[in-house]
């Protein structure tokens, strides 16, 4: 049985079926890629999965929980935890409380009203820190940091709350060639040594052949495809969404 | 640093009564606003609410203990205690209506709302808050009397506006004062940290609320009469402009705010009765030229000197 099962997942904004009856298995320990045009319900998937949206018909079944209709805290307090395609940190904080935020209230401390803040649980966040290469920069403004450091950062975040499965909206979006790949690396050795299980969308192809162990293939807000990367790659309907013809992903 | 300002805080009373008790007198009254502008902060400044109501707790906390004084035999001890708890129990009950709302203008709206509202209750309940003669001639026993000299008020103000401006302090810095200052920055990604957005809130602004009202009994006792117009809107304009001035990103920032204002307040109207003109054209060159206040200012520059000697 995966870490995560969706079933007959639905969800309409007016007369659009964003989300027509998706079922998806992510099995424990994998690095699962969604991806599928623009369009395709892979956000709203993601909002409905991680309870910011609530969905109109079918079921999410987390760590064998049903997690339908939970809030997005309950349901993060369990493990699942989720980036966003606009990267979203406390830009008016410094690097180091952008994490000590999620770490202070993960361990049950924020409603501590007399320690200082200052020293606690200092060594979990500085090797969170350093794991998404951002210790050097700890006391800059995180509304001053690139693009690309946004991104560590809100993993850094996300890690901060001790997930069991990682929701990635486009963890690469407007990156670099040079800053996708060290991000694509990142993701790959903190799944490594945190033992997590990766569920992400993404739009570049050399990015999801390179990492994904799994591939979801989403269009129109249904489920088109899934199978393993070479499956995938070589699938007609696949090629015909993306490319209209019978070619392959050339890699 | 902070021996100075205690050692400055207790030899100043001293130096002010030689030249007259009305300076005293200020002092005092500025030891009860900078006190209420650093609670209000709290809710502005590091939860990011934009309240415009903040004049109920401080209202509140004055009335209630007032109240108390002159129609029962409560001793001052409780009067004073129950002046804050009142507030305290107004803020749940307007911060349970509120916290939810989101957006900054519609927050500070009902937090105006039910302030105004309160405001009116006072105004009209004649027959339990005396209405717009307000209340004269509050008891304050001997050791604390201000008829002959404002000096043991002074200190008994000063100790107690210190306790509670620590108290605020430590709670500034600890996770909790982190965890506020998150839900200012990003209310979204602090609820996917997992974070209850709401309980947050509320919790910050029934402890602002609390001092506020501690700010207000001080202001009670020290005036011995208070009118309705404490909580009327202004005194929640007072406020936020106090913030302001000093600087809301300073934890004392709103206390030197409080202090320029009650200043302005009473030597601009020495010579002019367009004080709110002076203050207002002061107001706006603040915003326009230094955003993070005087407060802002000063511990900029102190920083920039600091980088030239080390350089």
């Amino acid at each position: 049985m995966g870490i995560l099962e969706v079933k007959g997942l639905t969800k309409s904004f007016g007369g659009v079926m964003a989300v027509a009856g998706v079922d998806l298995n992510v099995k424990e320990g994998t690095i699962h890629c969604i991806i599928g045009p623009n369009g395709a319900g892979k956000t709203t998937l993601f909002n409905l999965i991680s309870g910011y949206y609530k969905c109109d018909g079918g079921e999410v079944i987390f760590r064998g929980k049903n997690i339908t209709g939970w809030n997005p805290e309950k349901i993060l307090k369990l493990g699942l935890a989720r980036s966003f395609q606009v990267t979203k940190i406390f830009p008016g904080l410094t690097v180091y409380e952008n994490v000590q935020v999620p770490v202070l209230f993960n361990r049950g401390a924020g409603l501590n009203f007399f320690s200082d803040a200052g020293g606690m649980f200092k060594d979990i966040i500085d090797e969170i820190l350093s794991m998404v290469g951002l210790g050097h920069k700890a006391h800059e403004p995180a509304g001053l940091l690139a693009a690309g450091d946004r991104k560590r950062l809100e993993m850094g975040i996300v890690l901060a709350t001790d997930p069991k499965l990682l929701l990635l909206d486009e963890p690469t979006c407007g990156m670099s060639p040079h800053e996708t790949s060290s991000t694509i690396d990142l993701i790959k050795r903190i799944a490594d040594q945190k033992n997590l299980t990766v569920l992400f969308t993404e739009h570049k192809m050399d990015v999801i052949f390179s990492i994904a162990s799994r591939i979801t293939v989403m269009n129109f807000g249904s489920v088109i495809a899934e199978g393993q990367p070479e499956e995938i790659r070589c699938n007609e309907d696949v090629q015909r969404i993306y490319f209209g013809d019978d070619r392959c992903f050339s890699l | 640093m902070a021996a100075v300002i205690g050692a400055c805080l207790i030899i100043l009373p001293f130096v002010l009564q030689r030249v007259s008790e009305y300076y005293l007198f200020l002092a005092t009254d500025i030891l009860a606003w900078a006190l209420f502008a650093i609670s209000f902060n709290l809710v502005l400044g590091y939860g990011g609410m934009m309240s415009f109501g903040h004049a109920a707790f401080f209202g509140v906390g004055a009335y209630t203990c007032a109240l108390l004084l002159v129609k029962t035999s409560c001793p001052l001890f409780l009067a004073f205690l129950a002046g804050p708890v009142g507030a305290a129990l107004v803020g749940l009950g307007i911060g349970y209506l509120s916290v939810r709302i989101k957006g900054v203008f519609y927050f500070a709206l009902i937090t105006l709302s039910f302030a105004q509202l309160i405001y009116i209750l006072v105004y009209k309940w004649r027959s339990f808050t005396f209405g717009d003669d307000g209340i004269q001639g509050i008891p304050v026993p001997t050791w604390l009397s201000t008829d002959v000299s404002y000096l043991n008020y002074y200190f008994f103000a000063l100790l107690i506006v210190l306790v509670c401006t620590y108290i605020l302090w430590r709670i500034s810095r600890a996770p909790f004062g982190v965890m506020l200052k998150s839900l200012r920055e990003n209310p979204d990604r602090a609820t996917f940290v997992g974070i209850k957005v709401e309980n947050y809130r509320l919790i910050a602004f029934v402890i602002s609320a609390f001092f506020s009202g501690v700010a207000g009994v001080l202001f009670a006792l020290l005036q011995t009469s208070i009118s309705p117009d404490i909580l009327f809107w202004g005194t929640s304009g007072d406020v936020i402009l106090m913030g302001l001035l000093g600087g809301m990103t300073l934890f004392l920032g709103p206390a030197l705010g409080a202090a320029i204002m009650v200043l302005l307040n009473s030597f601009v109207t020495s010579y002019t009765e367009y004080w709110a003109l002076c203050l207002g054209v002061i107001l706006i060159l603040i915003v326009l030229f230094f955003p993070k206040g005087v407060g802002g200012l000063i511990v900029e520059r102190y920083q920039e000197r600091k980088k030239r000697k080390n350089s």
